[in-house]
């Protein structure tokens, strides 16, 4: 059993900016999310019209794991994503409704685990998915869920970390764990490169 | 490795508090369903299985709580009270609590009762954990519809992991306006009593309970109907976010996945505790994918005439009420079916029957394209 994993890339999407491994591929000074993110989408030229449907949580998620897998053959890559905001930014907009009439292309969204749907459709990943709510960033329960399913042959790589926006605030950092990589798989490291911004 | 096992539990239902109480309401195919006319929540009436308010209040008082807690806290208060006393163990730094939910404190959004922080679901991690003076953050699992029986994997991954001995998983969500207008906009609740697989099936119910169990490395002390989880998968269909798949992909992969896990066949997995929602969609995707994994004789029900959708718990739930199913070597009647209504072949169980049986296959699906298959084998 091999039990030592390597963070192969990473990806941020916070304050303003998109960067991969640390270096910015994208950045605009608006502080509307919805401006920012339409922006980030056209730049990185992703050609993928289901991205305008998704609510701000799923589009934040979509291109932090776009960024990272977009040159990426495996298929077989588990997802175990984190947040604490759960999908309340679309819950607030779904009880809203309820003043008027609940429309199902909201409702859908109020679980967070639809941005892990969404990212699987696009990259055609029938393997595992995991949606985790915290306090705060806790990279102790990501890696020892990774390093479970890297262990038991249930995914060849694993696409973790956190994605969280929450009344206009977002933050997402998303990394790839497998066989082979840059940085060991461990808490300090995944803590470190959480603090990269 | 080390065996994981599932012991002690509870129901908190709208049958009693206990989990016997609902074990013997199933055996007498007694349904909890009941046609509930509360504007608050919906419009019409609906039919839905919801947990007294005077009967819970008198049991969360037993606790001597010293501060205000949500109706879905004390749901979750009570079944875990009952869990831990049943399980005996001291709360130390080896022990874990996974909540599993899909939309925790989401009622108080529209009230003025509770601050907003509550509808964070940390928060509500936060007040059961200290409750019982869990020394660990509370994991808290929000994924969709396989998120009960999801926990379970998720529990068994952290003990196998060596993070924790023993994790107490706790489910639940409530029957809130926020959930009925969002199933009823996508005209996917029935307006009577469900009928999962049948050919005149209209949609779901939804209902409410709390349910709990101790998850353990430790063969000392088990529950009778305790069970060891012998291979465990979650797949995702990478079709749709609102529909299933046609095809059954995510669920049948995840259902190989188990049985290599499990080191089984098709042929060992005496019953089917299937997710059976009964909407036309989800219960064509299931018979097409228990086909395909070739379970198409295996006797299989959906308690979902029982309980109705229990979202957050139901894959916990449907669990221990599988292991008791074992514990009695009976197959529980699949509650509302009349007649075959999926264009694959099921062995639907339509009589509540005594058969010698010693492992079943639980399965979930979800929104989101989410799927999750455990399987599950008596102790001993």
């Amino acid at each position: 059993m091999n039990n030592t994993f390597y963070i192969q890339r990473y990806a941020h999407i916070s304050d303003h900016e998109v960067s991969l491994n640390g270096e910015t591929l994208y950045e605009n000074t608006t502080d509307d999310f919805s401006e920012f993110i339409k922006g980030a989408y056209q730049h990185l030229q992703i050609d993928y019209s289901k991205f305008f449907k998704m609510d701000n949580l799923s589009k934040l998620a979509f291109i932090a794991a776009d960024v990272l897998l977009e040159n990426e053959s495996e298929n077989n890559i588990g997802l175990v994503f984190s947040n604490k905001a759960s999908s309340l930014d679309t819950d607030r907009k779904h009880q809203e409704s309820l003043q008027t009439y609940a429309s199902p292309a909201v409702f859908v969204y109020t679980l967070p685990n639809i941005c892990l749907g969404e990212i699987s459709i696009k990259h055609k990943l029938y393997s595992e998915n995991g949606f985790f709510i915290f306090d705060k960033f806790n990279a102790q329960a990501l890696h020892t869920y990774a390093n479970s399913l890297l262990q038991e042959d249930k995914a060849e790589k694993m696409l973790c970390g956190w994605v969280d926006f929450d009344n206009g605030n977002y933050d997402a950092f998303l990394y790839v764990v497998a066989k082979k990589g840059t940085f060991v798989h461990s808490t300090t490291e995944i803590n470190r490169l959480y603090q990269i911004k | 490795m080390h065996n994981t096992y599932l012991s002690h539990n509870n129901i908190v239902s709208a049958y009693g508090f206990e989990t016997s109480t609902a074990i013997d309401q199933i055996s007498n195919e007694v349904s909890g369903l009941k046609l509930v006319d509360d504007h608050s929540i919906l419009p019409n009436p609906f039919y839905s299985s919801c947990i007294d308010h005077h009967l819970l209040e008198e049991r969360y008082q037993q606790l001597n709580p010293q501060e205000k807690h949500t109706r879905l806290e004390k749901m979750f208060l009570v079944s875990l009270a009952d869990t831990i006393s049943k399980a005996n163990i001291a709360i130390t730094d080896r022990v874990g609590l996974i909540i599993s939910t899909t939309k925790g404190n989401i009622d108080i959004l529209n009230t003025t009762e509770f601050s907003e922080d509550r509808t964070y679901l940390s928060e509500l991690g936060k007040k059961i954990a200290s409750f019982f003076s869990f020394k660990n953050d509370t994991i808290v699992l929000s994924n969709a519809c396989v998120s009960g029986v999801l926990a379970i994997a998720v529990a068994k991954r952290f003990i196998s992991q060596q993070l924790y001995d023993h994790v107490f998983i706790v489910g639940g969500d409530l029957v809130s306006e926020f959930i009925l207008s969002g199933f009823n906009s996508f005209q996917a609740l029935s307006a009577e009593p469900c009928r999962p697989y049948c050919k005149t099936r209209t949609g779901i119910n939804i209902g409410e309970v709390a349910t709990s169990i101790l998850v353990t490395n430790d063969q000392s002390n088990l529950a009778k109907e305790a069970v060891s989880v012998l291979g465990e998968s979650s797949c995702n269909d990478a079709n749709h976010i609102s529909g299933p798949s046609r095809t059954g992909e995510g669920l049948h992969r995840s259902i190989e996945i188990a049985k290599k896990q499990a080191h089984l066949t098709a042929k060992d997995i005496d019953f089917i505790s299937a997710h059976g929602t009964a909407t036309q969609f989800n219960d064509e995707m299931e018979a097409i994918a228990f086909n395909r994994s070739g379970l198409e004789k295996t006797p299989i029900n959906s308690l979902k005439g029982y309980f109705g959708h229990t979202l957050g718990a139901s894959g916990l739930l449907e669990t221990i009420i599988g292991m008791h199913s074992l514990h009695q070597n009976t197959l529980f009647k699949s509650l509302g079916f009349q007649e075959l209504g999926v264009s694959k072949p099921l062995n639907i169980i339509e009589n509540t029957q005594k058969l010698a049986i010693k492992t079943f296959l639980k399965t979930a699906s979800g929104f989101g394209g989410c799927n999750t298959a455990a399987i599950f084998q008596k102790v001993g």
